[in-house]
């Protein structure tokens, strides 16, 4: 197919390089250079898609940002993404889109039927129409609209393209490289500023590349391109194009969006897909520019009707024709420049203008020229269904009431102008209050909060002498303020034709007897008649009717449609513009890819992953590996074909009758040292610590000031004024944070330093009956008898030649000890003990047979230590001191504390000795109560029992001091299990705690 | 993204830091009566003040310091920092 549209001698498009594409299936041809958009129109391909609401017809709206149409799936190198705007996307070899929101097919859409039926869905549609029934609602409501709504599909692939954050920090950061852009970079460039330039489009200049202006004796496009050109050369510049400054937040930060490879075919190697810039800036400026705002006329959704301004941008940077008969439709001068642009390339327009008798350079210029010029003249409606055909048009009264005698003109496109609206989101974003200016009918940013200045059409100054003033000046300043140099930048000559005052009109009356649809948001289709519902209804506040309407709700964010929904409010409330005000900007300004905002942290980047020393002895000894916080540990070592069950089982079982090694590098570590460090675990633990000698271990409790347990653990004098503290390993990180905070605001007279080493020691707990043995052939030495290292004793000893840490502390209720050599040596330890412990017929035990081991001890863990409970609940009040103060013992007095029925821990069998109790499941005392079944307490951990040989479980209940010997049922309506059970005590083995002392 | 500039180690950005709440809160001296009222006031009741607030922050992936941050709650605007043990006039 031939691209029937293009015409020579115009555009900035590379001509030599010819590229095909696939649009619904089609292939056609287009240009480097071109956006997907500016393709299609030059094959004459102006059906698009299809309407959210009412799937009418959409074409080409705009060239740009504000596009609100043209939304396709795009299909890219094996990847599709949906909610591209085609008037972004650029044209490369082999890209393929399709049409979103039309089934079967653009051309024909069932969904059409909404339009013509006139079973239309009004404002608020979302809240009246699928109300009721109730059970309506899943079978056939919610289908229907998810089937009829939603901007094309998510892929469910795996995202093969990767994505990078950078943080960076400028002066001064440009969001724009319009004129006031570039002039504002050039000048604070040259005053050795560290610039950030950000450019949208692949195309720096901005409204240069298409207007007819002259700087410095050359054309405003190759003045940018000179500007750009000795900027890149700078080396205090960074000058970026493709990167969208979308979020302006606190503290002058701003995040850019940079697209580095969807203009290619395929990500290069090594490049991201698109790079996410955390800026913060010094300074902002703004200039981001304006975007041309739609009249409001019956049918103007038809495809064909498009901005004035997109159609002179097709032109002068595509160089493709959006018609051949084309309308122009204007309330100011810019409908003019469109259309002696057409003139010029020998196409004839006939112009509209809702003006009387408008003078100006720009008018007389297209009077030259001999442009059809019809004042006083509006379109009332477009006809054609799914391309403009003809136009009726009317002349109109002064005061914009009555229309003339409707006549019809033949056309092949609308080519709108309601004048320009400054794009303030990123001022607003900010903070800064922004202002109604009357003279342009739109807001314009007021006093700036953070340090930020708008220049340019984004603050409502139309002329380019003006804004190349104003913005070498504010360039100047800005820089100078931080680094003191002022080179002088001498204001290049501007020649630009003077224009003449716009029009207050925005919209067309509805002839008699006529009921045309007058769109104001063309994404989400909310028509003119929405607006006048909601404000029927009783909806006053502009953000209200914003979200009844969904006016300006759609992925656009209402760029062309807000000011003209304003526009009407005001007429009907009969307010001005200023006082209806204008809703809330937010960022994102576009859409920006999910896949941009997560960055790096993918998959397993999602969260850093810790892992022991021994970690790669783990993998080749088949461990199974589970998260714990932070860190990757065995669950249990698979032999043969053994599941979780048999495995952790075999483990745990060996623990209990030989001896077994455990990974114990997790644990939280904190070194303390200082004169007072024994004051200061005496106030952060429940116990008393100001009489540990050097040389012992002593286990403590920790509360919050709450008097809810934060964490439990052992802390081991090693010296007169160091000590070894440990963690449970999720709280290890918050544990450090309370003694600081402790240390530097509360306490700060206590002589005390602490210091996380956690990652410093490696940790093997080594339990069992036979640990001793076993501990003795590594320590041949030292002395480590029943006498000699005692329960809770504490030595230094020698590992073959490393020096190790030994303490005689157990969780697994077995006689154990825990060595600790340094990091490195971890995985030598580790060796050695399986190594020495073959005679002993050790084993490797996970953190499921740990938990085993822990559980039938009825030893406390995270999942009793849950943030709800007190040492009371967990049988702890033995290490409650009466005597001192501790933090958080104030509140242990609180009644619900001390009450008689106080939950506790207590131990549960199920009656069939063979039921295994889901963790979470309440207990009951009759399982056949009515619904919500009031509950005694909860299963917190379950395991099987190696001891007894049947499932055993720790739950916290009410009043659990007096329910031993009970029977209640455990419900677990989540596993669907009803299990009658038995209340035993907590310490189910060995509860006399012999072992550890053996 | 708030710019905080620790007194310890100049403006950081506030991914660095975590928040603490209200700096303004004694803890009771050990050892010492309290009444339940004055005892429900240290742990429980704070302001939720709209406007200036000094509040705790620690720098926890830079010097690990607790820091005093005077900020306005509603515009985010901070105004000064302190040192633990500075006093705030
Ligand atoms: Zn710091």
């Amino acid at each position: 197919m031939t691209q029937a549209f293009r015409i020579e001698n115009s555009g900035l498009i590379n001509r030599d390089k010819k590229l095909s594409f696939k649009f619904n299936g089609k292939t056609y041809f287009g240009y480097e250079g071109d956006t997907l958009a500016s393709a299609l129109l030059a094959n004459g391909v102006h059906l698009v898609g299809r309407s959210f609401k009412y799937h009418r017809p959409r074409g080409f709206f705009g060239a740009g940002v504000d596009e609100p149409y043209a939304v396709v799936q795009l299909y890219r190198n094996g990847e599709t993404e949906p909610n591209i705007k085609a008037t972004e996307q650029e044209l490369f070899e082999g890209l393929e889109a399709k049409s979103v929101n039309c089934w079967p097919s653009v051309n024909f859409d069932i969904g059409a039927i909404n339009n013509f039926l006139k079973i239309f869905l009004p404002a608020g549609f979302y809240y009246k129409t699928f109300m009721w029934p109730k059970s309506f609602w899943y079978r056939i409501y919610e289908p229907f609209i998810r089937k009829a709504a939603g901007l094309g599909v998510a892929s469910t692939k795996h995202d093969k393209e990767r994505y990078e954050h950078k943080y960076e920090y400028c002066d001064l950061l440009i969001a724009g490289s319009g004129p006031s852009g570039l002039a504002g970079a050039y000048a604070a460039a040259k005053n050795g500023a560290k610039v950030i330039l950000a450019e949208d489009k692949p195309r720096f200049g901005g409204s240069l590349l298409t207007s007819d202006v002259n700087i410095g004796n050359q054309s405003g496009k190759d003045w940018a391109e000179g500007i750009v050109a000795e900027l890149k050369t700078m080396p205090n510049v960074v000058v970026k194009n493709r990167s969208q400054i979308f979020g302006y937040y606190d503290h002058n930060m701003l995040v850019m969006s940079e697209k580095v490879s969807d203009h290619l075919p395929v990500t290069k190697k090594y490049h991201p897909n698109k790079r996410l810039w955390y800026i913060r800036a010094k300074e902002v400026l703004i200039s981001s520019g304006s975007i041309e705002r739609p009249i409001v006329f019956g049918n103007n959704d038809t495809p064909g009707v498009m901005l004035s301004s997109a159609a002179k941008e097709y032109l002068k940077v595509y160089g493709v024709l959006v018609g051949r008969k084309p309308l122009v439709f204007t309330n100011n001068d810019s409908g003019y420049e469109t259309a002696i642009e057409f003139k010029k390339h020998g196409v004839d327009p006939v112009l509209l203008d809702s003006r009387k008798n408008p003078e100006s350079e720009i008018i007389d210029e297209a009077k030259n020229l001999g442009i059809n010029i019809k004042n006083s003249y509006v379109v009332v409606a477009a006809q054609g269904y799914k391309k403009v055909k003809s136009a009726d048009i009317a002349s109109i009264s002064e005061d914009k009431k009555q229309l003339g005698k409707i006549e019809n003109i033949q056309c092949d496109c609308i080519c709108v102008s309601g004048f320009w609206t400054p794009t303030i989101h990123l001022a607003s974003q900010s903070g800064n209050k922004t202002k109604f200016k009357e003279e342009i009918d739109a807001f314009v940013p007021g006093q700036s909060k953070q340090n930020e200045i708008t220049l340019g059409a984004a603050s409502g100054e139309f002329s380019l002498e003006e804004t190349l003033k104003t913005s070498f000046t504010a360039g100047s300043e800005l820089s100078k303020k931080i680094t003191e140099n002022d080179n002088k930048i001498a204001i290049p000559n501007v020649v630009e034709k003077k224009s003449s005052q716009h029009d207050k009109f925005w919209c067309v009356p509805l002839p008699k007897g006529k009921n045309y649809k007058r769109f104001l948001d063309f994404q989400n289709d909310v028509a003119v008649s929405d607006v006048e519902i909601a404000l029927r209804e009783g909806y006053r506040s502009i953000e209200h009717v914003k979200r009844y309407t969904t006016l300006g709700m759609a992925t656009d964010q209402g760029k062309t449609s807000n000011l003209n929904g304003l526009q009407l409010v005001s007429e009907i409330e009969n307010k001005v513009v200023p006082a209806v005000g204008h809703t809330t900007f937010r960022p994102p300004y576009t859409p920006v890819s999910i896949g941009a905002i997560v960055g790096r942290e993918v998959g397993k980047h999602s969260k850093p992953t810790r892992n022991s020393p021994m970690h790669s002895w783990h993998e080749k000894n088949n461990a199974v590996f589970v998260d714990a916080g932070v860190w990757l540990r065995p669950r249990y070592y698979k032999r043969g074909n053994e599941n979780l069950f048999e495995g952790s089982k075999r483990e745990a079982k060996n623990v209990r009758t030989n001896v077994g090694v455990c990974d114990v590098t997790t644990l939280g570590k904190i070194d303390i040292k200082g004169p007072d460090a024994a004051e200061l675990l005496n106030r952060v633990y429940t116990n008393a610590w100001l009489k540990l000698p050097v040389g012992k271990a002593r286990y403590g409790v920790m509360l919050r000031e709450d008097g809810i347990v934060m964490d439990d653990g052992t802390t081991t004098r090693i010296s007169e004024n160091h000590y070894h503290m440990t963690t449970t390993t999720a709280q290890a990180a918050n544990v450090l944070s309370h003694l600081e905070y402790y240390l530097q605001l509360v306490w700060p007279e206590l002589n005390v330093n602490v210091v996380s080493t956690t990652e410093q020691w490696a940790g093997a707990a080594i339990a069992g009956p036979k640990s001793r043995d076993l501990l003795q052939k590594l320590f041949p030495n030292s002395d480590v008898s029943n006498e000699g290292l005692p329960f809770m004793g504490y030595m230094e000893g020698d590992l073959f030649g490393t020096k190790a840490r030994i303490f005689r502390i157990s969780f697994s209720g077995e006689l154990a000890y825990e060595v600790n050599v340094e990091s490195n040596f971890g995985n030598f330890m580790w060796e050695k003990i399986m190594e020495v412990g073959e005679e002993f017929n050790i084993q490797p035990y996970g953190t499921e047979a740990l938990s085993t081991l822990r559980i039938e001890m009825g030893h406390v863990a995270g999942s009793e230590l849950d943030g709800r409970t007190i040492p009371f609940d967990n049988a702890l009040e033995g290490l409650v001191s009466k005597k001192k103060d501790f933090i958080g013992k104030r509140s242990l007095q609180r009644s619900a504390f001390i009450a008689e029925d106080r939950q506790r821990i207590v131990g549960v069998v199920p009656l069939d000795k063979q039921t295994s109790i889901p963790e979470g499941s309440h207990l009951v005392k009759d399982d056949k109560a009515p619904l919500p079944n009031p509950k005694l307490g909860h299963i917190s951990a379950s395991c099987w029992s190696v001891e007894y040989d049947n499932p055993f479980s720790l739950a916290i209940l009410k009043d659990g001091k007096n329910m031993i010997g009970q029977k209640l049922f455990a419900m677990s309506p989540l596993k669907n299990k009803v299990i009658p059970v038995e209340i035993v005590s907590s310490h189910y083995v060995d509860p006399k705690g012999e072992r550890v002392r053996s | 993204m708030l710019y905080i500039n620790c007194p310890h180690c100049g403006m950081r950005s506030q991914n660095e830091f975590s928040y603490g709440g209200d700096a303004s809160v004694k803890r009771p001296e050990l050892n010492k009566e309290v009444s339940d009222q004055e005892w429900d006031n240290f742990v429980y009741n704070r302001k939720s003040l709209r406007g200036k607030h000094l509040e705790l922050w620690q720098h926890i992936s830079g010097c690990r310091q607790w820091i005093k941050v005077e900020r306005d709650t509603a515009t985010h605007e901070i105004f000064r920092t302190f040192k633990a043990d500075e006093e705030v006039a």
